[in-house]
């Protein structure tokens, strides 16, 4: 046992098939694994690194089968895996809502959740408002009052304006609501510049956006 | 971001046993969590979603309260009739905050054990205690508009960024959590199957071994 480190023999790992086997698959699973996976392997073997993950998703009505390494953002799945540019990617850290997706039928900042976290779930993009080659009275209306001048927050403020007047017409309260206890808070210009506070625009087009929300929202669903 | 493993759960027994493992962090709305994993800040080496879990109900309490499940979305708390009615400066609170796509997300048990929004804790080429325990504090010394005015020490003066924290302290709010436990009648020693040589649980093999009492606890729960 206690074997001074002088009289043990240099090269006494015996070679066996096992051991082979096993570094050969060691090997293999390394060269497999991107760099970064490698920097922060698991402690826990019984779990190994799995890098990719396949999920399905409802992406504006159309069904799309990914294999992404789970750290991809919903909106780099959107962008990078289905080409869907739309959804824009501003700060990339859920403050400026140019990449507002619905989930659901919720908004979301699809910068700020990872797409495996939406397996099975349907998601509605920019891409996905207009029908039948008919524009989204949303878009319309952003037209009309030319809601935007470089156009790069558009997509993620008119998802969030469809997500808003739901969520408006649920009767959901905002923080400049007078009266939390009325149940179905009128939808005042301050309403909406509240409720769309997390759509910022550099180009400052907020009265034309708001203007163009107005109108939409005063349109029969 | 660093790699990590994906893994989701639906039920409280595999979160908890995925969760307590070396370098796993729980994941739900992931808006504070994804910010601070694209920083580098948090390196998490797995993710266990619990967004399958069923806390998402408000629920009336016998005593005439609410129980609001960790999961509840924070727009979905702050529009609830009953927190509206009667505990509207909790309402308050949750719309003052953040915007509509990241409250849509944002969980009610996230916003309590969201990290502090210290700009010296976001810097990683910056000392920090509570990112890296025992490197100092530069907001001692640095810029320190959001910093704590009372409860600070020598080590850190970062505060708890949540305004629905403080609407729940001033409401006596009391955070519910799995605090059970069962007893084995044997004190375990390296000689034991459950320990390795050097006195580590091997978790797995116990989670196995006393399934029966550990499913127990969670029986009537």
């Amino acid at each position: 046992m206690d074997e001074p480190e002088s009289t043990r023999a240099p090269d006494t790992i015996e070679i066996t098939r096992r051991t082979v086997v096993e570094t050969g698959t060691t090997a293999l699973l390394l060269t497999a694994l991107p760099r970064a996976a490698l920097a922060a392997a698991p402690v826990d073997d019984s779990e190994p690194p799995s890098p990719a993950v396949k999920i399905d998703l409802q992406i504006n009505g159309r069904s799309h089968s990914l294999t992404l390494d789970p750290r991809t953002t919903l909106l780099d799945a959107l962008r990078e895996h289905l080409a869907l540019t739309g959804s824009k990617k501003g700060c990339d850290h859920g403050q400026c809502g140019a990449c507002t997706v619905l989930i659901e039928g919720r908004r979301i900042n699809s910068c700020l959740t990872l797409a495996v976290m939406h397996n099975g779930q349907s998601v509605t993009t920019i891409e996905g408002l207009a029908e039948a080659g008919k524009l989204h009275p949303l878009q319309a209306a952003f037209v009309e009052h030319d809601g935007f001048q470089c156009g790069y927050c558009t997509s993620g403020q008119i998802c969030s304006a469809v997500g808003m007047l739901a969520e408006s017409r649920s009767g959901m309260p905002s923080n400049v609501t007078a009266d939390l206890a009325e149940p179905q808070p009128e939808l005042t210009d301050a309403e909406i510049r509240e409720r769309m506070s997390g759509n910022i625009c550099r180009c400052a087009a907020y009265p034309n956006i708001v203007a163009a929300i107005k109108q939409a929202a005063e349109m029969p669903t | 971001m660093k790699a990590f493993i994906y893994r989701r759960v639906d039920t409280a027994t595999r979160a908890a046993a995925a969760a307590v493992k070396p370098g796993a962090k729980i994941i739900a709305g992931g808006t504070n969590l994804l910010d601070l994993m694209k920083l580098q800040v948090e390196t998490p080496s797995a993710l266990v979603d619990i967004n399958a879990l069923p806390y998402d109900k408000i629920e009336d309490t016998p005593d005439g309260g609410l129980r609001i499940g960790a999961l509840v979305r924070n727009s979905d708390l702050a529009a609830d009739s009953r927190v509206r009615k009667r505990y509207g400066v909790l309402s308050r609170a949750l719309l003052a905050g953040a915007s509509a796509q990241l409250r849509n997300k944002a969980t009610t048990g996230g916003n309590l054990l969201q990290r502090t929004r210290c700009y010296y804790f976001y810097d990683v080429t910056k000392p920090c205690n509570k990112r890296n325990p025992g490197s100092g504090c530069a907001a001692l010394a640095g810029f320190n508009r959001i910093h704590a005015i009372l409860g600070a020490s020598d080590q850190c003066i970062a505060t708890h960024p949540s305004d629905m924290a403080v609407a729940m302290r001033a409401l006596d709010a009391r955070v519910e959590t799995i605090k059970k436990f069962r007893l084995i009648e044997q004190i375990l020693t390296a000689e034991d199957e459950e320990l390795t040589p050097t006195m580590k649980l091997k978790r797995n093999l116990v989670n196995r071994k006393y399934k029966e009492l550990i499913d127990g606890m969670y029986a009537d729960a």
